[in-house]
């Protein structure tokens, strides 16, 4: 038996339960099946008028219904169901008492335009400003909307629903927060206060005000037709990120409690590792150096060298300026050796599930390293000429992979790099 | 395990409708000044940010218009935080800072707002209706205003603290969290040095919206928060509350000097359906925070609002002999700022030898006339979360 401490002598963190919602589907199977057969998950939407739009398709799950439709009720549900599905996968614990903390990435939460429209209608005035809102708005008629819009509320329902331990914590590195969840949980294993740790990450926040304020900073492709070809991660014809919506869920547990209750290990989180870019709100500093120290400092928390990684899950976005800097980044971390790496992006299928996308991706890096079979990128027709990655362009590849490194980045300068691997080394 | 490190508040950056800095809010809170605006949103109250100029820690105007206004309070008050700890330009030590920030966000621009709102009363309320403005109506630099975690990402622009950057989000309870676990970090060697705090703007309508949702507003006539039983609800304040921790070998090393000690972070989440679980809650922190009754004074961000209030007053008459204060009576609510803004201020009294007078007419509030040596700083949410934080001198 392996020793239940890393190199460090820190406690081993090991994946004993996983669950995934994307728009490619519920659960592990299905995303699986369909995303090594290429398949996309982005489609025209539906769920409100397009009109006036310059982005009219998503990655949204439409599968699961939640009424009244808000988006902070949709990230509740699908969080709920890929959380149902990891905790069924681990087996700990027992129903509606997890033994341990959770870590929840989640969208930020406000009052949305249905339930806006749904006061401003209740004024019976011609003319009406803010003033008349506030006055509309107590006596208990709207009581459910303040539970609903705190920021909080995500967390406390799904840390009633599943009894986990202590106060939730809610949390935002922006399009980085599902790696962040992740390394939170890993971080409290680490320093003995749990023996396991719930990490979530959750966004179901294609509302028309969601994608009115990414498509007015340029971020979206604009491609729609047809919607899924769309993502195109690494290809010279880019043109942006399709949002969508999706929920990852993970069960850490430290190596020692894992293999005292005789669970089955789906792999391990070797390292974490984030830094900051100070350069800009929405840009990445141009030399890379925060990125690059990122990734350094997530090899070096998992006590590995740069020939170790085998895979790289990119955070590939399909943005003009994040695949150029990703490969910028991760060549100079990896030196001539990137060439031989393959690298995939998710989200040429999946799309970017923005708050959720560090543990959607976690999983199918977890899924890689089971089925030694890396899910491909697809929409990869006219490869950028100035990204020379190793690119599983359109079709899946069976490969011996080892460790998986993971990379989200994010606005705000959030970088966060995990990296996962089958086995305790 | 290794043995925990001890932790040291050695930077205090506080903004509100009192004022800036330590001396100001010594002297205000010594003269029991209260700073309310019962007009401008009348029959609200809010407490409102006193006036500052942000150019003194914001010193680029195009930074400042990148920001609404709770990021400008927390930047500024970031600052603040880091001038006091002596760290503020000290490249070598913001680039491996660590950050835990509390947040909210989600600045809206009401008059595009009202405006769709009054169309959509007049049925001009088409399919593309609410895409078409929106497209055509909204800045496109809203959007970083209203992402809770670019404060955290403004701080690192215009302060350069780049080491970690974490938004912890939901109320009250998330600022409590960003200290606690900030604290467990440099307790166990995963960082050295962090900057924690929140800010809030209170002087919001759409904010105001959201808590009268829930009818949590105090309206009316103002009075402190243990003085509001017949009037329940809180009055929402502009603050923004920043604190420097670090291991005590990490501020030695560098010369530092601590206001305090940061001894312990505790939290959890109330089942508050119950009559009773939150004074069970507090009860259960308290053990937990292993203090006796001997401990002497509680800096409280109680809220005002009820249920909750009443149960934490029934908690502290538990415990005999406790100087209580009540922040949410000078500072009024500031929600994710109220917690470590009531750290700074324990960690001021410690530091200062004296705690601050009650400013309350029922007399729950008592004198305390020797030094304080050991502060709790509690934090109960209005709807959810409470926790407590134990500040105490350093030897």
């Amino acid at each position: 038996m392996a020793t239940p401490r890393d190199k460090f002598g820190r406690p081993i963190v090991v994946v004993t339960g996983m669950g995934i919602v994307t728009s490619l589907g519920g659960g592990k199977t299905d995303n699986w099946a369909k995303l090594v057969a290429g398949e996309s998950g982005i489609k025209t939407v539906t769920r409100f008028p397009i009109d006036g739009l310059r982005t009219t398709m998503a990655g949204t799950v439409d599968f699961v219904t939640v009424d009244p439709f808000t988006s902070t009720l949709l990230s509740e549900r699908i969080a709920e169901i890929a959380t149902e599905e990891a905790l069924a996968q681990s087996g700990i614990g027992s129903k509606g008492d997890f033994p341990g903390p959770l870590f929840l990435a989640v969208a930020p939460v406000e009052t949305e335009w249905p339930q806006r429209l749904e006061l401003g209608r209740t004024i019976d005035k011609k003319e009406f400003d803010y003033y008349d809102m506030l006055r509309a708005s107590g006596g208990g008629r709207f009581a459910p909307y303040h539970d609903r819009f705190m920021f909080g509320s995500v967390a406390k329902h799904l840390a009633e629903n599943f009894g986990t331990k202590g106060s939730p914590i809610s949390l935002s590195t922006a399009c980085a927060s599902g790696a962040t969840a992740i390394q939170l949980g890993v971080e409290a294993i680490r320093r003995g206060e749990a023996d396991a740790a719930l990490c979530v990450a959750t966004d179901g926040s294609v509302n028309p005000e969601a994608v009115v304020r990414f498509s007015l900073l340029s971020a979206l492709s604009t491609q729609n037709d047809p919607p899924q070809g769309a993502s195109k991660p690494f290809s010279k014809n880019r043109d942006g990120f399709v949002m969508a919506e999706g929920a990852g869920a993970l069960v850490l547990e430290s190596y020692e409690a894992a293999t005292a209750r005789g669970a089955t290990i789906l792999g391990v989180v070797a390292g974490c590792g984030e830094l900051t870019d100070s350069f800009h709100r929405t840009r990445s500093s141009p030399d890379g150096k925060p990125i690059i120290g990122c990734m350094r400092k997530t090899l070096a928390d998992a006590g590995m060298e740069p020939e170790q990684i085998d895979h790289i899950n990119a955070h590939g976005t399909a943005t003009p300026e994040n695949d150029k800097m990703e490969y910028l980044t991760t060549s100079a971390v990896f030196g001539e050796q990137i060439s031989k790496i393959p690298v995939s992006s998710n989200k040429s299928m999946v799309g970017h599930t923005i708050s959720a996308a560090g543990a959607v991706e976690a999983v199918f890096s977890l899924l890689t390293l089971e089925h030694q079979r890396i899910p491909p990128t697809i929409n990869y027709d006219v490869p950028d000429p100035t990204i020379h990655f190793d690119v599983v362009g359109n079709k899946a590849r069976d490969a011996r992979v080892t460790a998986v490194m993971s990379n989200s980045f994010g606005f705000g300068g959030q970088n966060a790099s995990l990296i996962l691997t089958r086995e305790p080394a | 395990m290794t043995e925990r490190k001890e932790v040291w508040i050695t930077g205090i950056g506080v903004l509100s409708s009192l004022g800036e800095g330590p001396d100001a809010h010594w002297d205000a809170l010594n003269a029991k000044r209260i700073n309310i605006d019962d007009k401008r949103f009348a029959p609200y109250i809010v407490h409102p940010l006193a006036p500052v100029s942000f150019d003194a820690q914001i010193p680029k105007k195009g930074d400042q218009r990148q920001m609404e206004a709770w990021q400008r309070i927390g930047t500024y008050a970031a600052g603040l935080a880091l001038d006091s700890a002596g760290v503020k330009g000290n490249q070598e030590i913001l680039s491996r800072m660590d950050m835990i920030v509390a947040a909210g966000g989600g600045e809206r621009d009401l008059a595009v707002d009202t405006a769709i709102l009054n169309a959509d009363a007049r049925g001009n309320f088409s399919p593309g209706f609410l895409n078409e403005r929106l497209m055509s109506e909204l800045r496109p630099t809203l959007f970083l205003a209203q992402l809770s975690n670019l404060l955290a990402g403004n701080i690192a622009i215009v302060h350069g603290v780049r080491g970690t950057s974490r938004t912890f989000m939901g109320e009250e309870a998330s600022s409590i969290d960003a200290a606690r676990i900030a604290l467990a970090r440099i307790e166990a060697g995963q960082s050295d040095i962090a900057l924690v705090g929140g800010a809030y703007n209170g002087e919001r309508l759409d904010l105001l919206v959201l808590f009268e949702f829930g009818d949590f507003n105090l309206t009316g006539e103002f009075a402190p928060v243990w003085a509001r039983e017949n009037n329940s609800g809180f009055a929402l304040g502009s603050a923004g509350a920043f604190l420097v921790l670090e291991s005590r070998e990490h501020a030695e090393a560098r010369g530092a000097k601590p206001y305090a000690k940061l001894s312990k972070v505790v939290a959890d989440l109330a089942q508050r359906k119950q009559p009773g679980a939150v004074t069970k809650s507090l009860e259960a922190l308290w053990s937990k925070l292993g203090v006796g009754d001997d401990v002497g004074v509680v800096v409280t961000g109680a809220t005002g609002a009820e249920p909750v209030t009443s149960e934490e007053r029934a908690f502290l008459r538990q415990h005999q002999g406790l100087a209580v204060r009540a922040t949410g009576t000078m500072f009024g609510h500031t929600v994710e700022a109220q917690f470590p803004l009531g750290v700074a201020l324990a960690a001021l009294s410690v530091s200062r030898g004296a705690l601050f007078p009650p400013n309350d007419p029922t007399g729950f509030e008592v004198e305390k006339s020797d030094p304080p040596t050991q502060i709790v700083v509690m934090g109960t949410g209005h709807w959810q979360g409470e926790g407590m934080a134990l500040v105490e001198a350093v030897k």
